[in-house]
């Protein structure tokens, strides 16, 4: 197993994040993410890439516990991250932000490999005639990408996608799931959030869904889909429970 | 690396080299002295930028590790009898010590509460130098002669300590440029930009942050022992003056901070107007108040410095320019 996250709770002061959350990833696999807005995704990648420990459980990554290590001692481990709200390093440039995922990432590169690593990077999202460009001057869509490239220059083991779709336009979404396909073919193993159900249930082999920081299904995409509990915990939220049941 | 033929690097250090080169060919005292004190002060803002401009981390304390350094520099050439480059080195390492004792507790700290933190650093040493009766409590210490006369008396010894204290500004320039074009200068400039991100991908930010502290404290130590060897004497007013530490802030703010050649330039011209302004009767009392003014209108107007607004400008000169 590249992760295993065992009976994880998150606790924020009263609020309960999260509750007795486990699952596992398989080498090769991509799982999505689903759930309604505030259920505990984002936090739960934040316990499992090491910015926040967890309240108890663990969370092990290729047989190595990592509960508790800081962000940076993950990232080494090999683990790489998107953040859904982009958070460029805005005074460098796109090839400088793509090359510190490179050189403090799994393979800690050199700076002139990191350079080359960081190019193919940029060209797999199509960011590449951005290189030179500083970071902060890039659009939203671009930004997703540079997370994006960002986190595939480190060469993880295990990617991390936060809402990587969230807040593009319906044709940026279609470029962008076609990168998508063209890293899962690489062969690097994801897991991923995603809103946009249409395209999380088509790119991943199973999809976990956390509902009030609880687990309440996992499974291939169809059987989530149909499965009541999932309908009912998008209930509240009339718009999304439209877009599942259009699957 | 093709890190030596970049020119930006040759320019600042060119620029450095021939001026040494050329007060040591002229051979004027005054000429020395008012070298002296440009260099030192490109030397210290230098260094600065190291902390300052390529970490992100603004520091109101830096002249702490030249008084301490300086201090105890001073005490191994005048009381231990050290030649005075290895005194230097002696105090360059302890301030490195003391930067990373100091950086433990307080590089925790972010952005204003950091700042904050270093104006206390900066009290509190002059307090504890002050009642310190090895370095001499509140009057401090005298050069012993005989220190002088090992490089042949007086006159001699002012122009070897002019020699090493160019030889250390050209080691700042070499080492901020080295520092800059590294791995290590990449991953300090994530931290400035943002200290979680830069976290969550891979770069150790406690330890990376403390190693520039440590190596941005170092050269004020060497340079405070040469200074006070210099003038023959050291007290806690002269070693701790936070104006001083303001003063190297606005040079870094106004060449450009994490340019190469910024505090170069920074220290040059602001030296220059401050010869200009001590001798002007009007100015006189009032180079504080108009070096707090010139850091106002850079803040708001041209945050990248002089250096950096011409980067701006002239994009084809940008390589020359670092
Ligand atoms: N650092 C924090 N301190 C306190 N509460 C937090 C913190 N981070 C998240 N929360 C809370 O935890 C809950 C889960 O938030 P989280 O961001 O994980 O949701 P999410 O599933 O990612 O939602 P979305 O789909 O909107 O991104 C929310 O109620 C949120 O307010
Ligand atoms: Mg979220």
């Amino acid at each position: 197993m590249i992760l295993q996250v065992q009976e994880v709770h998150k606790r924020f002061g009263g609020l309960q994040a999260l509750t007795d959350v486990n699952f596992e990833i398989a080498p090769g696999e991509i799982m999505g993410l689903i759930g309604p807005n505030g259920a505990g995704k984002t936090t739960l990648f934040n316990v499992i890439n090491g910015v926040y420990p967890p309240t108890k459980g663990q969370v092990v990554f290729r047989e190595e516990k990592i509960t508790g290590l800081p962000p940076y001692e993950v990232a080494r481990r090999g683990l790489a991250r998107a953040h859904q709200v982009v958070r460029p390093l805005n005074d460098l440039t796109v090839r400088e932000n793509v090359m510190v995922g490179a050189c403090f990432g799994r393979e800690r590169l050199s700076l002139g490999k990191a350079a080359q690593k960081a190019d193919e990077a940029l060209a797999k999202v199509g960011l590449a005639d951005r290189a030179g460009q500083l970071a902060g001057s890039l659009n939203v869509a671009q930004k997703k990408r540079l997370e994006l490239a960002r986190a595939l220059a480190a060469n993880p083991y295990l990617l991390l996608l936060d809402e990587v779709l969230a807040g593009l336009t319906p044709s940026e979404i279609v470029g962008m799931m076609d990168t998508l396909r063209n890293i899962r073919d690489e062969g690097f193993t994801i897991l991923m959030i995603e809103h946009v159900m249409q395209a999380i249930m088509s790119i991943s082999d199973r999809i976990i869904v956390l509902d009030y920081g609880q687990l309440i299904a996992a499974g291939k995409p169809g059987e989530v889909a149909a499965n009541p509990l999932v309908i009912e915990a998008y209930l509240g939220d009339p718009d999304m429970t439209a877009r599942l049941m259009a699957e | 690396m093709n890190a030596w033929r970049q020119p930006g690097f040759w320019v600042s250090f060119l620029l450095i080299f021939l001026a040494g080169v050329a007060v040591l060919v002229l051979r004027q005292d005054t000429l020395r002295e008012t070298a002296f004190t440009v260099l030192m002060f490109i030397a210290l803002a230098s260094s600065l930028n190291i902390l300052m401009g390529y970490t992100g981390y603004v520091n109101f304390g830096h002249i702490v590790f030249f008084g301490l350094g300086g201090y105890f520099g001073f005490y191994l050439v005048s009381e231990m009898g050290w030649p005075v480059y290895l005194a230097a080195l002696g105090g360059g390492v302890l301030s490195a010590v003391i930067a990373y004792i100091i950086g433990c507790a307080v590089l925790r700290l972010r952005g204003a509460y950091f700042a904050l933190a270093t104006i206390g650093v900066n009290e509190a040493a002059r307090a504890f130098v002050s009642n310190f009766e090895p370095f001499g409590g509140s009057t401090g210490l005298y050069v012993n002669f005989a220190a002088y006369d090992r490089y042949g008396g007086a006159a001699h010894a002012l122009w070897f300590t002019f020699i090493l204290l160019w030889l250390v500004t050209l080691a700042v320039v070499v080492t901020s440029y080295l520092v800059k074009r590294s791995r290590f200068g990449l991953g300090l400039s994530a931290i400035r930009e943002d200290e979680d991100t830069a976290m969550v991908m891979g770069v150790k930010a406690p330890q990376d942050k403390t190693k520039a502290f440590l190596i941005s404290a170092f050269f004020p130590g060497l340079i405070g022992t040469l200074y006070f060897f210099k003038n023959g004497n050291v007290e806690p007013d002269d070693a701790f003056r936070f104006q001083m530490s303001l003063e190297i802030l606005v040079m870094v703010m106004l060449g450009g901070k994490g340019l190469l050649l910024g505090p170069i330039a920074g220290a040059f011209a602001y030296e220059r107007l401050r010869g200009y302004l001590i001798i002007s009767p009007m100015f006189k009392d009032l180079h504080l108040a108009l070096s707090g003014l010139i850091l106002l209108l850079i803040v708001l107007f041209v945050p990248g410095g002089v250096v950096g607004w011409l980067r701006e400008r002239l994009p084809h000169y940008r390589r020359w320019l670092e």
